[in-house]
């Protein structure tokens, strides 16, 4: 077991070597290190996410047919510590009638739902914060606290933009949250754990081949409670100013703007964990942890991309669509997807790997195209029912 | 006292006076935001006992659903948030002697009891709580009697509340 394959165990009894030689006792150092631990991963966190900010706005660019910044050294790789210095020094403003307190405290829980998230995510075999043995629900166990801000940023603004796009938000992220957690529900069934590494270890064959709706459901619902397009009613530029975080000023706002960057990388992460094997890829994993480390990020920011594209292209939805497609559509598709899962996973138990990744792709595909063809002949009632209502109205108005 | 006597008592004074502060603050949401750190309160406490799985659902359901739920209700119904009567009402003092005598029950009941001055058995390397937890809740030597019959009630007031807000032509 050497650097190479668990560098965290043998740099930690390192430390401890050089901590007990200091006189220290072995619990005193050994919570210093967990401590250590946790400001190394944060500190690379937040430097992934001053980075996240030039690639989010690099690809805007390139989606929009433009430049982006190009000004601040090298393909304008220094533009986010300049954005971030114009942020530190802006004035820190507080609303009259604003709820002090509470106003303070939403952008730091903001920040910390999505810190929290990678307590959990699984870097590489042995280099993982927990592995706890329910780590799928502890992903929407913190987006509670996410919610739980927003609603704060909301409420303690004193701003009637900012109230209805918390309101809004919040609705979004409570309806989405019901799919998510069913899809969340089906690697759990494939890897028989709700661990995040010991889903991992059964991807020998990406759990995305045998759940393919599943993990575009997951896609659809990560977006959403991301609060992005073309889920972003919350924003509403046009009629909300910006949503929940109107008010806030400076860092304030920056923590907001960072937290939903490293969010979306996120949950980039966590959609390559659940369906496209994590750390895995063609046994790279086994070499050295390192190169498991950069397989997990390749494959996160390739989910962040796609995120990405999702945001630049699609529209925004009118909000009762945007819930009604959630309730009337995905939550039952779902749920009906976990209980074919379960029942196929069941009768398949036992046959050759071929036959159950084919049984299983089949069984999604066939139950998307069953959902289809039911959205499809709801949509075409819906119109007609439209088109019905126009030709009277235009009757009525010739009459006249 | 070890560490983790040390812990639970900071958690169990932060997880009182929230909820101290939930009953005694004037502001609606104000109250309903300690709510929130008494019920986090009570999820380290599970954690504390190695139940991760009850930890992790009461952030999930009472957290993320339930006190969402109370601060939009409390937004939704008042124009002034904060309340301007008397916090007390005429039935103070029976409210206070029931209290009282719930802890004095409890507390005569807890004196006898063995358990208080056991440690917990380490578990086992390779336990799956969680597995246990589902097996259990299916078997039917266990608990899937309760655990039916709280299903059904969960659906009769899904029906219910879908039967009253739906609008009848």
């Amino acid at each position: 077991m050497g650097f190479w394959n668990d560098p965290l165990k043998v740099a930690a009894d390192w430390l401890m070597g050089i901590f007990t030689g200091w006189g220290m006792p072995d619990v005193a150092a050994q919570i210093l290190i967990g401590f250590l631990g946790i400001f190394i991963l944060i500190s690379l966190l937040m430097l992934l996410d001053i980075f996240l900010v030039w690639v989010e706005r690099k690809v805007v660019s390139r989606f929009q047919d433009r430049i982006g910044p190009n000004r601040v050294g090298p393909f304008g790789l220094i533009q986010p510590f300049a954005d971030i210095i114009k942020l530190i020094i802006k004035e820190d403003t507080t609303p009259g009638g604003a709820d002090k307190v509470v106003y303070n405290i939403a952008p730091m829980l903001s920040m910390m739902s999505v810190l929290i998230l990678w307590a959990v995510v699984p870097l590489a075999p042995r280099i993982i914060g927990v592995d706890l043995n329910i780590g799928a629900l502890y992903i929407i166990a913190a987006g509670a606290i996410g919610t739980l801000s927003i609603i704060m940023a909301g409420w303690s603004s004193n701003n009637k933009f900012a109230l209805i796009g918390a309101f809004r938000q919040v609705a979004v992220m409570v309806a989405f949250e019901i799919p998510m957690l069913a899809t969340l529900l089906i690697p759990t069934i494939f890897a028989g754990s709700m661990g995040l590494n010991a889903i991992i270890e059964k991807q020998s064959t990406w759990f995305v081949f045998l759940a393919p709706l599943g993990a575009l459901i997951f896609l659809i619902a990560a977006i959403a409670e991301l609060g992005r397009a073309p889920f972003d009613m919350a924003e509403g530029e046009s009629e909300l100013v910006a949503g929940y975080n109107t008010e806030y000023s400076g860092m304030k706002f920056g923590m907001f703007y960072a937290g939903e960057l490293l969010h979306a990388f996120t949950f980039g992460g966590f959609w390559s964990i659940l369906f496209f094997g994590g750390y895995r890829f063609f046994g790279l994993e086994q070499v050295s942890a390192f190169l498991a480390i950069a397989v997990i990020i390749f494959k996160a920011f390739i989910g962040y991309w796609i995120i990405m594209w999702v945001k630049y292209t699609l529209m925004r939805i009118r909000i009762d669509h945007m819930l009604g497609f959630n309730w009337k559509f995905l939550t039952p598709l779902a749920f009906t997807l976990l209980m074919v899962t379960a029942l196929m996973n069941a009768l398949l138990a036992g046959t050759p790997t071929l036959v159950y990744v084919l049984g299983m792709f089949l069984s999604n595909i066939v139950l998307g195209w069953i959902a289809l063809e039911i959205a499809r002949s709801y949509s075409r009632k819906e119109r007609e029912k439209v088109e019905g209502m126009k030709k009277v109205a235009t009757t009525s108005q010739s009459t006249l | 006292m070890t560490g983790g006597q040390i812990i639970f008592l900071l958690v169990a004074l932060f997880t009182l006076g929230s909820g101290f502060m939930v009953v005694t603050t004037r502001n609606l949401v104000h109250a309903a935001l300690w709510l929130v750190a008494t019920l986090f309160g009570v999820a380290v406490t599970y954690a504390l006992l190695d139940a991760t799985f009850l930890a992790v659902v009461q952030v999930v359901v009472y957290i993320g659903a339930i006190a969402i739920l109370f601060i939009f209700a409390v937004m939704l119904t008042r124009k002034d948030m904060r309340d301007q009567g008397p916090q007390m009402n005429a039935n103070w003092w029976i409210g206070a002697l029931l209290s009282v005598l719930v802890f004095a029950g409890l507390f005569f009941l807890l004196q006898g009891w063995s358990g208080l001055s056991k440690t917990a058995a380490d578990i086992p390397a390779g336990f799956d709580s969680i597995a246990e937890l589902g097996n259990a809740l299916v078997s039917p030597t266990a608990y899937v009697l309760p655990f039916e019959v709280a299903s059904v009630l969960l659906v009769a007031a899904l029906v219910g509340a879908v039967y009253v807000a739906f609008n009848r032509k």
